[in-house]
């Protein structure tokens, strides 16, 4: 198995760390080990050396020797120079025009996702306030439009369907329903091509030419290669896309593609998609996930989804709860299930900070665990959730059997709230508390 | 650096990269120094062949740079060449056809092009004289088995599917009792997209496998990795997993036509020990054709 990027940085640091001064050598060793590890992160070779060149030129080896911390100086340079390429520290949201409607371009190669992107992106604006018109101008792959149709209604979002069969055709009804309706926003999804596709990418062009786009959002696969740089300048070459997508980021690439795309266009990366569901697109922040890459952890965005899942008023509730000490069984479980809502364990735990490199935490173990202990509140009696005292000998087999589990596995998962209770009261309850409670959720340890 | 600022100059494809950093070790006939690997390392890199696969070839480049000095740039092509070639060239262990229904599961990570490999291929085995039957398991993405039916129909082979969001495998035990009543000599599933480290749908693909079986004893015969060409390094954890999930006995790299020359084929292939059984180089049914490792090498190294 490679080592993840951020593994592969860290162990660098590591040998480094320790040695006290430096010798050029091993300065020149290290931005080796960096090389090696951006291109197994799928960066481009050409990218690559630009970001070294920039990285050595900024970081002269004199200022690395003489620095306390070498490894740090190394880390601070090749993490700017990355924030740099993905487009800087500003967060970008959506351009609009200066007359709505304004229009959004999706254009990506087939099997970038976007489709999938348009209706998260509908519904991101959506909850924005803002009230935005989808519409599908794929005409060549099978049920392309019916699929736009059946997630963005399904999302509760407005789908334009025409009953025309050409592209341009399609779009000019679109924008002539979006006028007549006051959509400020139409989300035009159009037929993924290659970007070697001569007349396929002159239509793209003239589609452009007709919408005249605030936004022209190049879609692209985190999964992708050393070929996003050429896809990419391609598409920018003929249709002057002013941001990127970068979609499947919930798998295990090390998603250099984003580096690449980015560098070769110049345009910032704005957007990542997460995962299946319509609110799996966060706007995406180049800090964070250059922190993420190298193993920083990923605070920020852990915190920002604790925000999103956890409803508000549940959670003053618990706040209110945990200064009077109620915290009950039934509050545990509410956590338990919020935790699991976060997202998949593994994503969860790659976003703390040290835990980009924890190979050994079996994740599995810990949902099924997270199941379990919620399955066995379950199977309690509301008074015996409320108070746990009562819970003698024979609830105890009455809670496991009702729950599939053991005895010993109720014990210890009440051993386990008498802890997290403990733990609280001395937390007091600031408004973070939440999110404290979260990273001390006990299967997580 | 000269060589770097010619890179830089823009290539259109992958050929390209490869054949001029070696033209260029070639025209000065030296023996291969460090410098000199290194940008036939690059050269690989860019054709997606990952780090390992890489670090073997210029391992044989180095050991037979006496060699290759003296016979140019076709003696090292040929190399290359040679050993790509050989290393994708995998024994077939199937027999498609040998079981009636054969099963085929096509399975890859969204946006693969696996509904469309499936189209190509029930069209290629309809024009072979075959009946079959094209089983939409796909029951998460929205319009996959809409999709999936106008290739059907394109093809002439009967559509099986289920209820959107309806139990893959449930679909899939209906369209197998379905293909057996009415004898079709061929059964092709389309899977949902899953990336594969979302383990509960890997796990649903392992229960499908273990359905199938119960059907069909020995299905699924044939479980197809859609490897789309463009994809980077991941394309190697996407074929252990998927193999791990579903037994994966041959490949299909999807996507050729465009300038991705899908060089990770190389890692799976050699990490899996199974064949690449087709490409795709198109959107036309007749864009599926059968895997030829000498070609392939050829078009990753250049020459004859």
């Amino acid at each position: 198995m490679f080592e993840t990027l951020s593994e592969r940085l860290q162990a660098v640091f590591r040998s480094l760390r320790g040695q006290g001064l430096l010798s050029e050598a091993q300065v020149e060793a290290a931005f080796r080990e960096v090389r090696l590890a951006l291109l197994e992160a799928d960066v481009h070779f050409r990218v690559v050396k630009q970001l070294l060149e920039r990285v050595r030129a900024r970081a002269s080896g004199q200022e690395i020797l003489k620095s306390l911390n070498p490894d740090q100086a190394v880390l601070r340079v090749v993490r700017d120079e990355m924030v740099e390429l993905l487009g800087g520290d500003d967060v970008p949201g959506i351009q609009t025009a200066s007359r709505p409607p304004s229009v959004v371009l999706l254009a990506g190669l087939q099997g970038s996702g976007k489709t999938t992107t348009a209706a998260k992106l509908g519904r991101w604006l959506a909850d924005r306030g803002s009230h935005p018109l989808l519409v599908s101008t794929d005409v060549q792959r099978p049920a392309a439009r019916e699929q736009l149709r059946t997630i963005g209604t399904r999302a509760g979002l407005k789908v334009h369907h025409p009953d025309e069969s050409d592209a341009p055709a399609i779009l000019r009804s679109a924008l002539a329903e979006a006028g007549a309706v006051g959509h400020d926003v139409v989300l035009v999804d159009t037929a993924g091509r290659l970007h070697i596709d001569d007349a396929l990418m002159e239509e793209l062009a003239g589609l452009r030419d007709a919408a005249e786009p605030s936004e022209v959002l190049y879609v692209a696969d985190a999964l992708t290669g050393q070929d996003a740089v050429r896809s990419a300048e391609e598409f920018h070459r003929r249709i002057g896309i002013t941001g990127i997508v970068l979609t499947k980021l919930d798998g295990d690439s090390r998603g250099g593609a984003a580096l690449s795309a980015a560098a070769v266009t110049g345009r910032p990366v704005k957007f990542a998609g997460l995962g299946e569901t319509i609110e799996a697109l966060e706007p995406f922040e180049p800090a964070r996930m250059v922190s993420r890459i190298l193993g920083l952890g990923d605070v920020l965005g852990l915190i920002a989804r604790a925000e999103e899942t956890v409803e508000k008023e549940q959670a003053e509730e618990l706040v209110r709860k945990i200064r009077r000490s109620e915290f009950s069984l039934e509050d545990y479980r509410d956590q338990m299930r919020q935790l699991r809502k976060l997202g998949p364990l593994d994503q969860v735990l790659s976003m703390m900070p040290g835990m980009g490199s924890l190979k050994g935490v079996d994740v599995e173990r810990g949902e099924e665990e997270l199941r379990r202990s919620i399955a066995i509140i379950d199977s309690m009696t509301v008074k015996e959730r409320l108070e746990p005292s009562v819970i003698n000998g024979s609830r105890r087999k009455r809670i496991a059997r009702g729950s599939g589990n053991t005895v010993q596995d109720v014990n210890r998962l009440l051993r386990q709230f008498a802890q997290t209770r403990k733990l609280m009261k001395g937390l007091g309850a600031g408004p973070k508390a939440m999110k404290r409670l979260a990273a001390r959720m006990p299967q997580l340890r | 650096m000269a060589l770097g600022d010619r890179l830089r100059g823009g290539l259109s494809r992958t050929r390209e990269v490869l054949t001029m950093p070696l033209e260029d070790l070639v025209r000065g006939r030296r023996p291969l120094d460090a410098a000199a690997l290194e940008s036939v390392e690059e050269a690989l890199l860019a054709a997606d062949m990952g780090l390992p696969a890489v670090e073997e070839a210029l391992e044989v480049l180095a050991a037979r740079s006496g060699e290759i000095a003296s016979g140019g740039l076709p003696a090292m092509q040929a190399v290359l060449g040679d050993q790509i070639r050989s290393a994708l060239e995998r024994p077939d262990r199937v027999e498609p056809f040998s079981e009636r229904p054969w099963v085929v599961f096509v399975v890859g990570v969204n946006g693969s092009g696996k509904t469309t490999t499936i189209g190509k291929l029930a069209a290629k085995w309809r024009d072979g004289g075959r009946s079959v039957l094209v089983c939409a398991a796909d029951t998460f993405r929205a319009a996959a088995a809409e999709q999936l039916e106008v290739w059907a129909d394109r093809a002439g082979a009967e559509f099986h599917r289920g209820a959107e969001g309806a139990d893959p495998s449930a679909v899939l035990t209906d369209a197998l009792r379905a293909a057996r009543a009415r004898g079709h000599d061929a059964v092709l599933v389309d899977t949902a997209g899953r990336l594969h480290t979302r383990t509960n749908l890997m796990a649903e693909l392992a229960k499908m496998t273990r359905v199938a079986d119960r059907e069909i004893p020995g299905a699924p015969h044939e479980t197809l990795l859609v490897l789309d060409a463009t994809v980077g390094s991941n394309g190697l954890n996407q074929g252990r997993e998927f193999a791990k999930a579903g037994g994966v006995n041959g490949l299909v790299l999807t996507k050729l036509d465009g300038t991705a020359r899908g060089g990770v084929a190389v890692a799976v292939v050699r990490e899996l020990g199974v064949p690449i059984r087709y490409v795709g180089v198109g959107e036309d049914v007749e864009d599926l054709l059968p895997f030829d490792a000498g070609a392939f090498a050829r078009s990753l190294v250049g020459g004859e």
